[in-house]
């Protein structure tokens, strides 16, 4: 187990470096940046004219689909990794056990297409 | 052993306070920033327990796609806030009310909760030491074959909640003119049309 985490001590010091830099610019405009505000200065800026309207605003429900089929096949290919590591030893039971998953996501990657859900008019 | 101690109460005092902040903030996209910030601490936990597999599909699956659908979600709602705060004490006691029932339940179900010590002692399948092999193996050769059936129910999850997204998002457009390549690419000569326009006139 020690072992284990003491192949991340590079990770941990690349986020503590990260986090250094990270923070160092965050604070470094109020130590040394010269500031005088106004309220022009502060106004929302849109190309010249004043903002219509609020920034939060709806989205479309299609961005909300492509997010979620994103998600179906992101975890259907998080399946696969722990198969292909231990694919040599897993036998036929194994890969026709992968062939069924992937066959039944296969039908519903047909369905989506056939239905135009891929498609952004 | 000081120092994953160290680093087990940085990932679990992080992990509980942003739970609270979830929970606490005002602003509902915070809310979901904070739910990032135990999303990733949580990976870290999973890390030290040895589970590696877990711990970087939670931070490619919770922190890559879901925080980011949820923040869809909460853009989406265009919640008016002086709104929903409106009705807050007209509801305070019926929700106290709800909050003491929980409240009891869940003390109850935790006072009376036990872990049976065989079932720590002696699981269906023991964990591998990660000297032997790695997390992600030991789960390969467990997942594909003697939990034959609960893969197999995950892929059929999929399916579902595939089809239900498209099912209740997916409206028929009217008036979107789409191109249709085999229609034109299976046009003649004899279908295209010259025609002198007149000038300043139009068709």
């Amino acid at each position: 187990m020690t072992n284990l985490l003491a192949d991340y001590l590079p990770l941990v010091i690349f986020i503590g470096v990260s986090l250094v830099i990270g923070l160092a610019l965050l604070v470094a405009p109020f130590i040394v940046a010269y500031s005088r505000p106004d309220v022009e200065k502060l106004s929302a800026y849109e190309c010249g004219f004043n903002a219509f309207d609020d920034a939060r605003m709806k989205f479309d429900v299609r961005f909300y689909l492509v997010a979620i089929l994103f998600i179906i096949f992101d975890l259907e290919v998080a399946f696969l990794f722990p198969w292909a590591i231990t694919f040599g030893g897993l036998g036929w039971f194994g890969f026709l056990s992968m062939m069924m998953f992937l066959g039944v996501l296969t039908v519903g990657f047909v369905y989506e297409w056939k239905k135009g859900a891929l498609e952004w008019d | 052993m000081t120092v994953t101690a160290a680093f087990f109460y940085l990932f679990a005092t992080i992990t509980v306070a942003s739970g609270f902040m979830v929970i606490a903030s005002r602003n509902p996209v915070q809310s979901v920033l904070f739910l990032i910030l135990a999303f990733v601490n949580a990976a870290g936990l999973f890390l030290m327990m040895g589970a590696e597999f877990l711990a970087m599909i939670l931070v490619i699956v919770y922190v890559g796609a879901v925080a980011v659908l949820f923040l869809f979600v909460t853009m989406m709602l265009d919640v008016d806030f002086a709104e929903l705060r409106q009705g807050f004490l007209q509801y305070l006691p019926f929700g106290a009310l709800i909050g003491v029932v929980f409240f009891l339940e869940i003390t109850l179900v935790i006072g009376a909760y036990i872990i049976d010590p065989a079932l720590v002692r002696s699981p269906s399948v023991p964990i591998p030491s990660p000297d032997i092999m790695t997390n992600t193996e030991a789960l390969g050769q467990v997942l594909y074959t003697r939990y034959f059936y609960f893969f197999q129910a995950a892929g059929l999850i999929l399916l579902v909640a595939m089809i239900g997204a498209i099912v209740l998002t997916l409206r028929d457009r009217v008036g979107v003119r789409r191109q249709n390549i085999s229609v034109q690419n299976a046009r003649t000569a004899q279908d295209v049309q010259v025609r002198k326009v007149p000038f300043r006139q139009g068709l």
